[in-house]
């Protein structure tokens, strides 16, 4: 427009500096930066990014703890000598370490002495209690090569015919329950998370759908203007990326709190009862590498997640802008 | 440089809107299209700006078949035809600058090379006070201005005006027809959509009236 004629110009040329000068401000977004449906959007993304953050890291801690539980209790096996008339129980549980200890794959033996098994029926039996006066079985503890275990049953066979009254317990019944029970707590676990993703997946995909819906009128000024179609898409796309980003960063962050919060609690709290208790079932709180890398993966695709809806709403718009016939009007 | 050959447009399957519409719009000409409310004016002036398509007839646009044209290829012609809606469509988060300057910031040039351009052409249709205002805060006739200084803000070598006059008083309506006048003068064909007589006695112009779906041209 250089060629127009200037006859319709009312200001002075001061005065249009002046206006030049304040022109060389940043331009506004072509997509608005903000509006109450943005703001919804960044809010439901950072709550679905926070409850799955929250699954994931449950699944985690399970599975871990899981894994522990399992790897713990077959490291060890016993010997339980049960006590009958004319039988040395010393001399027993000495025969019994001894057989035992030399079975390839095990570590090591060790003999729960009186005290000991005193000790364990405290809770039961009160203090100052006579092992003497009772018939309570005595315990041999195997420690085992998790990684090249014993033949149980050659074990088992060697000393029934020397200790009738002694029994080997692999801890296999318990092993094999706790597995089955973690692999079944995890399996719930995934089931729930995937349940969560997909409850995220669809409802940032209506969200920022929903969000898209206020934009309609700025994709038809900017296609009218001779905006490419490929132009409008990618600054619905680049906003919408920050929307999601911004969402997913801020519920991927409040989650990664709760879990340094749990674990600060848990490592605070060490050596008291709740606190041994909690730590019994699931392990010190922590979500490990694994977990943290996970929340920011989740962060990631969430984030792309939002960009790529946008995206397809927009092509989607244009396409039927394009080839509206005139029976869509 | 635009012709309409035998072209009728029926919205699904009423009845026809448009019914053999044959035109010619030269360069640098000057028109006004006319016709009662609801006669086909808004829907004529898709037909010119490609936003929709006939069901039937031919239009050769810049010497291209209509029905030829691609997707890809509609954004380049656009940019040849500059149109002021008749609702503006001036986008409320963005000043009047940015809005006139918007043609030209979606083709990825850089401010800079535009922003005197665009300050000129502000003053030059009187919105030079008022361009860094967002258009809740603008008059009717200021939008209407500051649409049309959008759709010249490109040069464009014709310009569709729907009802460039229905929201403002008499004589900014005279001041805004001088303006295409003068545009024209500078070599841009105008076709104006309006049903303001009093208007088109101002300037002695082809008007093309639009009646019961037909077109009739009064050179």
């Amino acid at each position: 427009m250089t060629e127009l004629s200037v006859e319709h110009l009312h200001e002075e040329p001061a005065e249009m500096a002046g206006a030049v000068q304040r022109v060389q401000r940043k331009m506004a977004p072509i997509v608005p930066a903000q509006n109450i449906a943005g703001r919804a959007l960044v809010l439901v993304i950072a709550i679905m990014t926070f409850l799955s953050c929250l699954t994931f890291g449950a699944v985690t801690l399970v599975r871990d703890t899981a894994s522990v539980w399992e790897n713990q209790i077959s490291r060890e096996a016993t010997i339980q000598i049960k006590p009958v008339e004319g039988l040395d129980m010393e001399a027993a549980l000495a025969q019994a370490s001894q057989i035992a200890g030399e079975f390839p794959g095990v570590k090591e033996t060790r003999i729960i002495d009186r005290d000991a098994t005193a000790r364990l029926l405290e809770p039961w039996l009160g203090s100052g209690l006579n092992i003497d006066e009772l018939p309570v079985p005595r315990l041999v503890v195997v420690t085992i090569d998790e990684n090249n275990p014993p033949d149980f049953a050659a074990m088992r066979a060697a000393i029934t015919p020397k200790l009738p009254s002694a029994a080997l317990d692999d801890h296999r019944t318990w092993v094999d329950r706790l597995v089955a029970m973690a692999r079944t707590t995890v399996t719930i676990g995934i089931a729930v998370l995937a349940l969560m993703l997909s409850a995220t997946v669809l409802t940032v995909v209506f969200a920022t759908r929903g969000a898209m819906a206020g934009n309609g009128h700025i994709i038809e000024v900017l296609h009218f203007v001779g905006a490419e179609a490929r132009f409008i898409a990618r600054e619905f796309r680049w906003h919408f990326l920050v929307t999601g980003m911004k969402g997913a960063a801020a519920g991927g962050a409040a989650a990664i709190l709760v879990f340094i919060v749990f674990s600060w609690w848990s490592s605070r709290n060490m050596a008291t009862p709740q606190a041994d208790q909690a730590t019994a079932l699931f392990g010190n709180f922590a979500i490990g590498s694994a977990g943290y890398l996970g929340v920011g993966l989740m962060v990631l695709v969430i984030g792309a997640l939002t960009a790529a809806t946008s995206h397809a709403t927009v092509v989607t718009y244009l396409s039927d802008i394009d080839i509206r016939q005139p029976d869509a009007n | 440089m635009i012709r309409f050959e035998n072209v009728g447009l029926r919205y699904g399957m009423g009845p026809e809107i448009l019914r053999d519409i044959s035109l010619h719009i030269p360069e640098r000409s000057f028109q006004f299209l006319s016709g009662p409310s609801g006669a086909g004016k808004t829907t004529l002036l898709r037909l010119l700006f490609m936003s929709l398509k006939p069901t039937r007839g031919l239009i050769t646009i810049f010497g291209k078949d209509r029905s030829r044209i691609s997707r890809s290829e509609l954004p380049h012609l656009r940019r040849r035809i500059g149109v002021v809606f008749q609702d503006f469509r001036l986008l409320d988060h963005m000043t009047t600058y940015e809005n006139v300057a918007l043609p030209l910031r979606v083709r990825g040039r850089e401010e800079a090379t535009y922003r005197t351009d665009v300050t000129e052409l502000l003053k030059w249709v009187g919105l030079g006070e008022r361009m860094h205002v967002l258009p809740p805060v603008l008059s009717g006739g200021e939008k209407q201005r500051a649409a049309i200084a959008r759709a010249l803000i490109e040069q464009p070598e014709i310009l569709l005006a729907d009802e460039p006059t229905g929201n403002v008083d008499p004589p900014l309506a005279r001041r805004l027809l001088r303006l295409f006048i003068e545009l024209n003068r500078l070599g841009t064909a105008v076709v104006i959509a309006t049903h303001d007589l009093g208007l088109m006695e101002q300037v002695d112009a082809r008007r093309m009236i639009l009646a019961g779906g037909r077109l009739d041209v009064y050179d």
